[in-house]
């Protein structure tokens, strides 16, 4: 009657600490750029190495330029956080790729696409939108920077067991309906605090006929309805995803890991603290109109009005519309659009590219939008290239950016100016998220393209 | 910074809105920083919120306004009261950083979010969860008087709104209560449990 959550975490409890958290033991620890130079920082004031340094992987992802990554990286302080990164990894003996590595890329994107994150691994990196890797069936949850520190020092983080939550989705997602719809609903429904203290599983057969891009997506989506992960539990879209991957088990190895991985799902009775089904027919293409993800509405739909909105609620509600110079009751098609983004962990992957190039093949990019296309790896680059998108995407005036976070949250040059408004795939519409005064509607890349061809806020599926 | 926690009385910082995100408590254009520098950190909290483009104040926001705007110290400004969800969205520990460098002990809110709670407790800032209507009572308090003061005890687990006299308990599990009194950290724990952790190992 266990879990799958239970079955993972249980199975990694190295001690418990009476009356306060348990001592998990870390099967990954991934690093980037930005949390990661004052742990070894900490590391170097204790005077202490990493405790199993092969268990550690790191790469530079917020801080890269995507243009001319073969040259060197015009912002001095970002060179600086690049060229920390570097000298960390090599004084601690670290597995490490590298700006221009052709394994590198978003950590989030690589992780799985190197075969790094497998079924029933406990994943940690010092960034939110690990819950990412909760797509292969593994407990994977964004730490802070004591905590990176705290795994570098001991392979071990102490953690306060999360509940446990399952959100099913039944049926058949319509056309034009993508994961990242079905995770800007959810957030929609369940506001973007429903789900913090829990671990999610997602389930039901909506979620079951994602693509492990699809699942990918949704994961990422977790930490924004406020739940430290989310997870899918393995099955054969798993295994042919990670077969074959560099880092995933080969040969008789192979084999006994799918038997193992075979095993982990949640028992029939399981039970778990929270349970919550919804109907994928009710799901339509989705667009945020406001300051957090929770705060969207259908692409044909309107901002809502300030009456339904609870009353304790209201200053927050109208701070933000204020923000986003929008007023209850517009609509959200027409609106004006300067910039369209596709790209992040969330949206970054081959898939992605696909569904804009869908919309985009045999149209051309509107007269008033900057469009930033970037891949989430360099493997990413390398498939859109193998599968003819680049020149799809170039014949209809797009071009193709080199990988990183990059406009997600403009710690590069790739910053939307004060005051316009950009159709984002990417996972947060905060104040200043995509640079200072920028405004960012989250949609799916489908919702972006159809945005990027027309100039202004477009429900995909009449372009479809 | 390490610093042992009994009890704090002090008056407070009003920051009514909710959902603040961990993006408002620090941009990320201030995350490029290589070293733990809480001072730095500190004159960049809230940096959108309390300054314009130009990097002037901005008059309405509650860190710029008179009677909010000394800086924290022994029994002034210490506690941070803020709206329900304080903390969602990047794992960013600046923001804890941010917090602690500008000189706040305590943050008391509804809820919060748990990766930058746990943040919070590394770094030796108090989150303390109160229910809804202690915390819009406590709001109402110091709209009226900005001296109103709040006694956080530690050792007991108790809040108090000293102007209405309304006290409420809050959790804090033994563990971390006997770290925050006697300022360990967690990786002071885990350095001494190594041998659990090779027998763990072994055992797979």
């Amino acid at each position: 009657m266990n879990t799958l959550f239970d079955k993972i975490w249980d199975s990694h409890i190295v001690d418990r600490i009476e009356d306060g958290p348990q001592q998990i033991y870390i099967d990954r620890l991934y690093c980037h750029e930005v949390t990661s130079p004052q742990a070894f920082e900490g590391l170097r004031a204790r005077g202490i190495k990493c405790f199993r340094p092969e268990r550690i992987f790191c790469m530079p992802d917020h801080n890269t330029p995507t243009h001319d990554q073969d040259k060197p990286v015009q912002d001095p302080v970002s060179r600086k956080q690049l060229e920390t990164l570097d000298a960390n990894v090599r004084e601690f003996g670290l597995t490490y790729f590298g700006m221009m590595d052709p394994r590198n890329g978003i950590i989030h994107v690589v992780g799985p696409e190197q075969g790094l994150s497998l079924p029933g691994m406990t994943i940690v990196c010092g960034d939110s939108h690990t819950s990412t890797h909760g797509a292969v069936g593994a407990i994977a949850f964004g730490i802070g920077t004591s905590e990176v520190e705290m795994v570098m020092a001991s392979q071990c983080i102490l953690q306060s067991k999360p509940k446990s939550m399952r959100i099913k989705v039944e049926g058949k997602l319509g056309k034009g309906v993508t994961a990242k719809d079905l995770a800007l609903y959810i957030m929609k429904q369940i506001s973007t605090s429903g789900a913090t203290g829990y671990f999610v599983e997602y389930a039901g057969s909506a979620v079951r006929s994602l693509t492990m891009e699809g699942r990918l997506t949704l994961c990422n989506l977790s930490i924004e309805m406020g739940a430290r992960g989310g997870f899918v539990a393995p099955d054969e879209t798993t295994f042919a995803y990670l077969k074959g991957r560099p880092y995933s088990p080969k040969g008789d190895d192979w084999d006994k890991a799918v038997e193992y991985w075979k095993s982990l799902r949640s028992d029939d009775d399981a039970v778990f603290d929270k349970e919550i089904v919804f109907d994928a027919a009710d799901i339509k293409p989705m667009i945020t109109y406001g300051t957090n993800p929770g705060m969207g509405v259908e692409v044909s739909g309107r901002v809502p009005a300030l009456e339904s909105i609870p009353e304790q609620g209201r200053e927050s509600f109208c701070k933000s519309l204020d923000y986003m110079d929008f007023h209850p009751g517009d609509a959200m098609i027409g609106k004006k659009v300067d910039y369209v983004f596709l790209g992040a962990c969330t949206n970054g992957r081959i898939e992605d590219f696909r569904a804009f190039a869908s919309i985009a093949a045999g149209r051309h990019k509107a007269e008033n939008v900057v469009a930033w296309l970037v891949p989430g790896s360099w493997a990413v680059m390398e498939q859109i290239k193998d599968e003819g998108l680049d020149k799809v995407l170039e014949a209809a005036g797009f071009e193709i950016r080199q990988p990183g976070c990059s406009a997600c949250l403009a710690m590069n040059d790739d910053k939307v100016p004060a005051g316009k408004y950009c159709v984002s795939t990417s996972n947060r519409n905060f104040e200043g998220r995509q640079g200072q005064g920028a405004r960012t509607l989250l949609a799916s890349p489908l919702t972006a393209a159809a945005a990027a061809v027309t100039g202004c806020v477009t429900d995909p599926r009449d372009l479809l | 910074m390490k610093q042992k926690f009994n009890i704090i009385e002090s008056t407070c910082v009003p920051l009514k809105v909710e959902n603040v995100d961990t993006d408002q408590i620090i941009p990320a254009r201030f995350l490029k920083a290589t070293t733990k520098d809480e001072k730095y950190f500190g004159d960049m909290l809230f940096r959108d919120w309390r300054f314009d483009a130009e990097d002037k104040p901005k008059p309405d926001f509650v860190l710029n306004r008179p009677e909010f705007s000394a800086f924290p110290a022994e029994g002034v400004h210490q506690i941070l009261v803020a709206g329900k969800n304080f903390g969602n969205g990047s794992s960013r520990e600046h923001a804890a950083w941010a917090l602690a460098g500008y000189g706040f002990r305590v943050v008391i809110s509804s809820f919060f979010a748990d990766i930058h709670k746990n943040n919070e407790l590394n770094n030796f800032v108090l989150p303390v969860v109160v229910p809804e209507d202690f915390l819009q009572e406590l709001f109402d308090t110091i709209e009226a008087d900005s001296e109103a003061r709040v006694r956080v005890d530690v050792p007991s687990q108790r809040v108090t709104n000293l102007t209405t006299g309304r006290q409420e308990s809050f959790e804090l599990n033994a563990y971390k209560k006997y770290c925050l009194m006697n300022a360990l950290d967690d990786i002071d724990y885990l350095l001494e449990n190594q041998d659990k952790i090779i027998a763990y190992e072994n055992k797979r």
